[in-house]
């Protein structure tokens, strides 16, 4: 069956002779040529002030763009298709408009964070660095460290909460639990981390560290966790529980030899996604984790300060805190955000491949 | 629904009956055990964020508001609570008619084959640290809407939206809904996308068939089918906005100024970025209070993600303006 069910589609060609077809409808080079026309004519207007860029010329374009074709289109093909012309290209200009964000910050963040993204940056800390020089490796070992923590708390606790809510859960507290990791992914990312150090103040009294801020973010994170497993539990096939039961194998072992190995990529590929979501979190560290240029691998509450410095608490001190000279505070702040965006994408990248390189071939 | 996954085959059946008895089977007890308690630690964990929140914020409340730093706790949050509600709101204006526009684009605009790129190219932005995105506003966005603001000012400055004396930063409240919209377009552009791809096909094509152009099946089917899907979509994206903190923090000139005005330096923080800026250096006496302010945070993000989720699995909501005739 033929897909193109839109109204404008030549379907009758075959039938009349082209011409009575197009006689009502704009050619189709129409478009594209008053866009060109529209962009020069709006550049032009700026060089009349004398302000020309180009960035100029293709805002104001736009909107001249708009009104043409619609005015053409209204004098040659009437209202309804004047309409939709315009609608459709209303709509194409606003997936434009997300692009040019993304662009220019991804544009921005790679062109400003090279400069300092080299071999030191990687492996020396800022201890005893004034201006120039040092690097965040306390900051990514930080990061590591934290996000590790984090993982470590909530991936028990999420794929156990998946697995009773596919396989055991029944009645309200099922509903309820649905409902409540739902909530629960909207808290905002600075109240998981008051949370948790309102969680340390009450038990051992006002500290910081490592721990704190792993505890925060697993409240960030299990519910990712657990929405990720989940889907994927749900979707292996219930004939192969039965075949299992069938041989009299026990529940939980049906589990964990069948259900889980069949979505095993589904759940890793959720885990290194839920940890692409968290790995950038910024807030809640700033709250529980306090600051520090040196090294710190231990994340234990010792004392009432045990600072650890996360990659992007880093970037923000190194940024709205600069010393002198400030540029060298700036190039490490960027060099921090581009470590941070490539993390992130490659995680994603990684967490996509496996769910798709892995995946169960359920139905044969 | 209920009585799927293998729940007949389990019934445990009793000992006389059983062929295959296990007496040893303690797994079972214990892997359910383990299973249930992991649902009811999520339940436990929501309490506790709610319950140890209260704990710390209790003085703030409680204590005569001359003794306390900020003075009275109702007085200190209400500057926020403006601000985070009057940015978010902003921010929503902006972002949900971009990712309705966005969301059709993939799901009835696109060729099939630009669908999937496009809709992880939209999925990038929700990648991007909030950090990065302070850094962003703050150096890129900010200054590029310096002269365009000082524009606004100059020429609708009547407009009491745009008046007061322009910032010559670019930090404005505005800069800031800017950047909040940028980074709540991804949730709302991916939850409408799910809703509008399932429209039913036979409807669009009987649209189709009456002769409607692209645009007006989208009027009569779409939208309609789509709508409290756009709402929902809605609500979970202001409850992002509203505990969104570094962007805010980096980007925003913020004090606590109530006021309507988009283009000053003068303008009221967020609740969470006021918690992010304050609390590393607070002492005892100013921490109860910031978790305070953190705890009516809580609340209502939590009243409107509770909102938007509950518009999303058809509870309890009906929208009520429906077309007459629509429904065959």
């Amino acid at each position: 069956m033929s897909t193109d069910t839109r109204p404008d589609a030549p379907l009758r060609d075959q039938y009349m002779p082209r011409e009575s077809l197009t006689a009502g409808q704009l050619p189709k080079f129409t478009d594209l040529g008053l866009l060109v026309i529209s962009i020069a004519v709006a550049a032009a207007i700026l060089a009349l002030f004398g302000s020309f860029n180009l960035v100029g010329a293709i805002v104001l374009g736009g909107p001249l763009f708009l009104i043409g074709i619609f005015a053409l289109a209204f004098n040659v093909e009437g209202q309804r298709r004047a309409v939709n012309r315009v609608a459709r290209y209303v709509i194409l200009g606003a997936f434009i408009l997300a692009l040019v964000p993304l662009v220019s910050l991804l544009w921005e963040v790679i062109s400003k964070g090279l400069p300092r993204f080299d071999w030191q940056f990687f492996t020396q800390t800022k201890r005893n660095v004034v201006g120039e020089g040092g690097g965040a490796a306390h900051a990514i070992m930080g990061t590591l460290i934290v996000t590790g923590l984090a993982t470590v708390f909530s991936v028990p606790v999420g794929l156990f909460t998946a697995i009773y809510l596919v396989e055991y859960g029944k009645g309200w507290p099922k509903t309820v639990i649905t409902f409540l990791v739902d909530v629960m992914t909207g808290i905002p990312s600075i109240v998981a981390g008051l949370f948790a150090y309102a969680l340390f103040s009450t038990v051992i009294g006002p500290s910081k560290s490592g721990l704190a801020g792993a505890v925060a973010l697993t409240v960030l994170m299990v519910p990712y966790v657990v929405r990720n497993s989940e889907e994927i539990i749900r979707l292996v096939p219930n004939s192969l529980r039965e075949a299992s039961y069938a041989l009299g194998v026990t529940r939980w072992r049906t589990i964990v030899k069948v259900v889980l190995p069949t979505s095993i990529s589904g759940i890793v590929s959720g885990v290194i996604l839920a940890i692409a979501r968290i790995i950038g979190e910024t807030a809640p560290l700033l709250v529980t984790m306090g600051f520090t240029d040196s090294m710190n691998t231990n994340a234990l509450p010792t004392g009432s300060m045990n600072p650890m410095t996360a990659l992007p608490v880093f970037v923000y001190y190194e940024y709205t805190r600069p010393g002198r000279p400030q540029q060298a505070y700036f190039d490490r702040a960027w060099t921090g955000a581009l470590v941070l965006v490539l993390i992130v994408m490659i995680l994603n990248i990684i967490g996509r491949y496996v769910a798709k390189r892995f995946a169960p071939k359920i139905n044969r | 629904m209920s009585a799927t996954r293998g729940e007949v085959v389990t019934e445990d059946p009793t000992p006389e009956q059983s062929l295959l008895v296990d007496r040893r089977n303690i797994g079972d007890p214990v892997f359910k055990g383990i299973s249930v308690g992991s649902g009811m630690l999520i339940l436990a964990i929501l309490a506790a964020v709610a319950a140890f929140l209260i704990i710390q914020a209790v003085p703030a409340f409680l204590t005569d508001a001359a003794d306390l730093k900020y003075g009275n706790t109702w007085g200190y949050v209400a500057p926020f609570l403006f601000g985070t509600i009057w940015s978010s709101f902003l921010a929503l204006l902006m972002a949900v008619p971009v990712a309705v526009g966005i969301a059709l684009y993939i799901s009835h605009f696109a060729p099939k084959q630009l669908a999937a790129p496009v809709a992880f190219i939209v999925d990038l932005l929700a990648a991007v640290p909030s950090v990065v995105f302070g850094l962003w506003g703050i150096n890129v966005l900010a200054p590029a809407l310096v002269p365009i603001y000082q524009w606004l000012g100059a020429n609708l400055g009547w407009i009491p939206l745009f008046g007061g004396k322009v910032s010559g930063t670019g930090r404005t409240m505005l800069t800031a809904a800017i950047v909040l919209a940028i980074m709540i377009l991804p949730i709302i552009t991916s939850l409408t996308r799910e809703v509008f791809l399932r429209t039913p096909g036979l409807q669009e094509e009987a649209s189709f068939a009456l002769g409607a152009t692209r645009w007006e099946m989208i009027g009569q089917v779409v939208f309609p089918f789509g709508r409290s899907g756009v709402v929902s979509a809605s609500m979970l994206g202001l409850g992002r906005a509203l505990g969104e903190t570094m962007a805010v923090a980096m980007v925003l000139s913020g004090g606590r100024n109530i006021t309507f005005q988009l283009l000053t330096s003068n303008n009221p923080n967020t609740i969470a970025s006021n918690i992010a800026l304050a609390f590393p250096e607070a002492d005892s006496h100013a921490v109860p209070q910031l978790i305070a302010t953190g705890l009516v945070l809580f609340v209502i993000t939590f009243v409107v993600n509770m909102v938007g989720r509950a518009i999303t699995s058809g509870r309890g909501f009906q929208w009520p303006f429906k077309r007459a005739g629509k429904e065959a």
